[in-house]
């Protein structure tokens, strides 16, 4: 028994650095999960005059898509955007982020939006109130604006299926 | 060969198409930050984002990434401190946001306590095995002489 001891730890120290190795460090813990969604209110790409503000979104179970018209992810995932905003099994909102190009509304018209409302986010501040790092980031935000998951990275079918719908099941939308 | 490299090549471009930092597509590295006009503030605002993460470059620190993202959270820093807070109140604005994981030195708390008080974990049981040791080896009682060959020792040093 004693000789084995060794080798025992050394396999359960690999056992952690395996695991350490596989974990993604883009995916930061958001401190946002089981809180309530920052206010804001931002005018909306397209129609300046208009604003868009998580409280009109109240009832309802919802996505905010964090995305910009520069990243090339959020085209990876826009054809199932797409398919979610035709299936309308949940409403999404795309805050575009730190366009100064000011490219969303044409590409949107070229491409089609998956989204309810495109509120313009241009120097970035509510992305840092949302703890934003980088496109894509969407967050799964519920009847009473809580927010209930975060989803850093593109949104592909299987990370929908394992990650939003089991969500989506338990908040009874 | 060639199939491999082209594999490779594209092992290496996937992490590209992940999670995109805040950089538009224009954003050349800056070769100095720009120099801001109040020189208290920014030393107080270097001072704090030394010991804060990148969010993108997440081994770098605040204080020393051009990232975008980066650029604007020092922007930020920067208002709030002339706006008065103090570093506690920034720090407090920033871990609300991005969690404890801007911190490089993590708070003491329920969830850290293993990490801090691991080294002194560790050095007990170390510790203790090596007093467990000690004790076995003194418990253990001296061989007994052998008479004879005592005295053929003694013979031996005489000789000498």
């Amino acid at each position: 028994m004693k000789r084995w001891l060794p080798l025992v730890l050394f396999v359960i120290l690999v056992g952690f650095f395996a695991k350490g190795l596989f974990l993604n460090p883009r995916e930061v813990p958001s401190p946002f999960i089981g809180r309530t969604a920052p206010a804001f209110t931002l005018p909306l790409v397209g129609d300046a005059n208009a604003a868009f503000s998580p409280a009109e979104m109240e009832g309802h179970v919802w996505m905010l898509n964090v995305w910009a018209p520069w990243c090339v992810s959020c085209r990876q995932e826009h054809g199932f955007l797409m398919q979610l905003a035709q299936t309308k099994v949940i409403p999404i909102v795309g805050l575009n982020w730190k366009d100064k190009a000011r490219e969303a509304a044409s590409l949107l018209a070229r491409t089609g939006s998956p989204y309810v409302a495109v509120p313009e986010d241009l120097d970035g501040r509510v992305g840092i109130d949302y703890g934003v790092t980088g496109t894509p980031e969407t967050y799964l935000i519920d009847q009473a604006g809580i927010v209930r998951l975060k989803h850093i990275g593109p949104i592909s079918p299987e990370v929908w299926q394992t990650k939003f719908e089991p969500k989506l099941k338990e908040l009874g939308a | 060969m060639k199939h491999f490299l082209l594999a490779m090549l594209l092992a290496f471009s996937l992490p590209v198409l992940a999670n995109e930092p805040a950089s538009g597509p224009t954003s050349a590295p800056k070769e100095a930050l720009p120099i801001a006009d109040d020189p208290v503030i920014e030393q107080r605002m270097v001072n704090l984002a030394e010991d804060l993460r990148c969010l993108v470059c997440q081994n770098e620190s605040l204080a020393g990434s051009h990232a975008e993202l980066a650029e604007d959270l020092r922007r930020e820093i920067r208002t709030q401190m002339k706006a008065g807070k103090d570093d506690k109140q920034v720090i407090a604005y920033l871990t609300e946001r991005y969690g404890d994981f801007v911190l490089y030195r993590p708070p003491f708390k329920p969830v850290t306590w293993l990490l801090w008080l691991g080294p002194l974990l560790f050095l007990g049981i170390g510790g203790g095995a090596w007093y467990m040791t000690l004790l076995r080896r003194r418990a253990v009682p001296a061989a007994p002489v052998d008479e004879k060959k005592r005295a053929a020792a003694a013979q031996l040093l005489e000789e000498k």
